[in-house]
């Protein structure tokens, strides 16, 4: 009975809501989290995963578990902040490339382009060093460079709606380009903005861990997980490897299911697959 | 009698789906106990609107269906049932396909290679782009190179490739003008006459008239009478159906006078015969399902037929 | 009222062959000229061009000597073939009926429009059914012309007979003039005042 009544569209919703739970739980945990609960504490330092500190603790006592949370929380409001910026730039751009058309168009591509032909983490770097690093050159790096495939999809879905048959009729009988945009469009648009936005987030948090990581990013005291992976570096040849082996999981699955989520949410929303 | 290829008997054709706003699945039902048989050497046409499943027919004799389609009753290929391991050996050789448009190819691959196909050889091609008076240098396009009835007439070799004995041509004629269509059609009318079983799937009545030997009529997802071409140009009281009779009424070249309603949708269908809450001889009988009845050499769902 | 083609020529780019050349029609209220022929031949480019859905390349389209609006409400409507493409997917049936006029019940009842259809989405109808919406939507009392390009070929020939008795009701009533665009010349002998071939054009 229990298989019946469980179909793909309720396991969907259910693991959805899980996912979301989780990252809610560790994004608010961490914020709250005090910065004394990962202090330093020389008494403690480099024991291996027990119950009082699960994923162990580095060459200073600072709890691991604990670290690793208040960076991921970290990393999520950064992410947060970069695919907000980014989604909401795409939409601007996407919509006014499609409907301005010539040259507006034109520069928006150009630009686009420009921002996809060079490798992103050059890019990510050059920004973030322009601005002095830190928190604040991580969060503007990382929104400054992922709307581009965003406003790609954007403009492409506007574009697909402006020659529709519906939107051409609607302006026969009179209706204004405004009305039209807010009518007819946005209906279309939102849905694929919206999954562009959920699978911006693995991308921003990944990014930012990365810069963290090679030293462009949030600086040495902040825990983010780019910097507690690149601090355990130098631990990995003493065999610490749970300094290195349980935050790098953490991210693995933060970001594994905000791609599963977009992904599923796509699938969901398309009316070709949607009934499986 | 000829010898029989294509028998579909019972045919029930249902698509799993969730309930618009929530979280429950409900079985559509797309297609009802159609029945329906195909011999060798002639054209039986299916008519029907577009929209009301037609080529969900074609799709289930294929084994195209989506995953979410469940289907009852019997497909038998030259008296056995097409199975999973038999379609295999059959599509693509014995039972060939004729798609609504070069859509269907692959737009990245040259013609030649398409139409060769993984069971054909290159003489044989040869041979069928001569017959279809091909250019052997289309064998080297890409099918955007191609104008549309020439893609019209590589559809048809690949079809013909495996020298096939069953032809599902789906609506092959619309966007073609009249003298291409009149030459696919002239296609379809040769293999018949070669031998070969054609089920031509059209919305397209006056088409149908011109070349098929037997018309089923489609509606709402059934077949309601299957009748021989000469009972529909000899008019209404020709045929056996009701709802056959007021479409020969409907047709602009006679009397062009409709019937009111429209056709029941899926999932919201009418007790027993799907055409009763239209039909104006109506009774309690027509509340029970409908069995197929032979009548003057037609067969028929209805109780009142004669 | 007249709506007139003044030596209407038309292609897509400056390299494209002219799909139109030098054509010219009137069509005054009241009169429904049938334009039949195989497809390939600017048909419904002449319609989309009537209808102030394309500029012409060169030529005029002109609505009792003025130009077509092309803003506000266009007394010269047009119905597509494709009843599913011309609805947006997104909307109930009732927004898209309503979205320039709002038809009284008993105008809903002369086109065979169920009440029920209303709270429908699109997807939920057939081509016929949403064929009359798209038919009810662009009748507005302020429609002078109809241009109808192959309007039935997707329907059943029970719902193309209902369809344009329906039409001609509404068009003799109002006296509209309509541009009817087939390709089935039974159909146009019934419905049109005068036919003309395309290749005649």
């Amino acid at each position: 009975m229990i298989k019946k009544t469980l179909n793909r569209k309720i396991i969907i919703t259910i693991f959805i809501c899980l996912a979301l739970a989780y990252l809610i739980v560790i994004s608010i945990v961490g914020i709250l989290m005090d910065s004394s609960e990962y202090g330093v504490n020389y008494a403690d330092k480099l024991i291996g995963p027990c119950k009082e500190h699960l994923f162990g603790t580095d060459a200073m006592g600072r709890d691991m578990f604990k670290r690793c949370i208040k960076g991921l929380s970290n990393s999520l409001v950064v992410g947060l902040a970069a695919s907000i910026f980014s989604s909401v730039v795409a939409l601007i751009f996407g919509i006014a490339s499609a409907v301005l058309g010539g040259f507006t168009d034109k520069v928006i591509k150009l630009a686009v382009d420009l921002c996809m032909g060079l490798p992103h983490l050059v890019l990510l770097i050059l920004i973030s060093c322009m601005v002095g690093k830190g928190a604040f050159g991580v969060t503007l790096s990382v929104a400054l460079t992922h709307w581009p495939s965003l406003t790609r999809i954007v403009r492409q879905e506007v574009l697909q709606l402006r020659s529709s048959q519906y939107v051409k009729a609607s302006a026969r009988m009179g209706k204004s380009p405004f009305t039209i945009a807010v009518t007819h469009m946005l209906p279309h648009v939102i849905p694929a903005y919206l999954i562009g936005l959920v699978l911006l987030f693995p991308h921003a948090i990944m990014h930012e861990a990365s810069i963290t990581f090679l030293g462009f990013g949030l600086s040495k005291e902040v825990p983010a997980i780019g910097v507690i992976l690149s601090e355990s570096m130098n631990y990995i040849t003493t065999g610490k490897w749970w300094l290195a082996v349980f935050p790098g999981i953490m991210l693995l699955i933060v970001v594994i299911l905000f791609d599963i989520i977009g992904e599923t949410l796509k699938k969901l929303w398309n009316p070709g697959s949607g009934n499986e | 009698m000829n010898e029989n290829i294509l028998k579909i008997e019972d045919l029930v054709v249902a698509f799993s789906m969730y309930k618009s706003g929530s979280f429950k699945k409900e079985n559509l039902e797309v297609i009802h106990s159609l029945s329906l048989d195909v011999n060798a050497g002639e054209i039986v046409a299916v008519v029907g609107s577009s929209g009301s499943g037609k080529s969900i027919l074609a799709s289930a004799v294929l084994g195209l269906l989506p995953k979410n389609a469940v289907t009852k009753g019997s497909i038998t290929y030259k008296g056995e049932p097409i199975t999973k391991e038999r379609q295999k050996d059959l599509f693509g050789k014995e039972i060939a396909f004729i798609p609504q448009s070069v859509d269907y190819l692959d737009p990245l691959m040259k013609v030649g290679k398409q139409v060769k196909g993984v069971f054909g050889t290159d003489e044989r091609r040869k041979e069928l782009f001569e017959k279809y008076r091909l250019d052997e240098s289309a064998a080297g396009k890409y099918p955007f190179q191609l104008s549309g009835g020439m893609a019209r007439r590589v559809l048809i070799t690949g079809a013909v490739m495996g020298n096939p004995d069953l032809i599902i041509a789906d609506e092959p004629t619309p966007g073609l003008d009249l003298e291409m269509a009149k030459e696919t059609l002239d296609h379809l009318r040769s293999f018949a006459d070669s031998g070969a079983a054609v089920l031509l799937i059209t919305h397209d009545i006056d088409l149908a008239l011109n070349v098929a030997d037997r018309v089923a009529v489609f509606y709402a997802g059934t077949i309601v009478e299957v009748a021989p071409t000469a009972d529909f140009l000899a008019g209404k009281d020709a045929l056996r159906h009701p709802y056959s009779k007021a479409f020969i009424d409907a047709l602009p070249q006679n009397d062009f006078k409709p019937i009111p309603g429209t056709q029941p949708y899926a999932g919201n269908l009418p007790k027993g015969c799907l055409f009763s809450d239209r039909c104006p001889y109506k009774d309690s009988a027509c509340d029970a399902d409908q069995p197929e009845r032979e009548i003057r050499s037609g067969k028929v769902r209805c109780v009142h037929a004669s | 009222m007249l709506l007139e083609a003044n030596n209407i020529s038309f292609r897509y780019t400056e390299k494209s062959p002219l799909i139109l050349e030098d054509v010219s029609f009137k069509v005054s209220e009241g009169e429904r000229i049938g334009i039949v022929g195989p497809s390939g031949y600017g048909k419904s480019t002449l319609a989309k061009i009537l209808a102030g859905y394309e500029k012409p390349t060169s030529g005029e389209v002109k609505l009792d000597g003025a130009p077509l609006p092309m803003k506000g409400y266009c007394p010269v409507q047009m119905i597509y073939q494709h009843p599913e493409l011309s609805v947006n997917p997104r909307w109930k049936m009732v927004k898209t009926l309503n979205e320039c006029w709002e038809p009284d019940d008993s105008f809903l009842e002369k086109m065979g429009i169920e009440k029920a259809w209303l709270k429908r989405w699109p997807s939920e109808l057939s081509g016929g059914e949403l064929q009359r919406f798209c038919i009810a939507r662009s009748l507005s009392p302020e429609t002078k012309f109809l241009i109808c390009d192959e309007i039935s070929t997707m329907l059943d020939v029970i719902t193309q007979s209902q369809i344009w008795n329906i039409l001609l009701d509404t068009a003799k009533e109002r006296n509209m003039g309509m541009v009817i665009i087939t390709h089935n010349l039974a159909l146009a002998e019934r419905v049109c005042t005068k036919i003309v071939k395309v290749k005649e054009l």
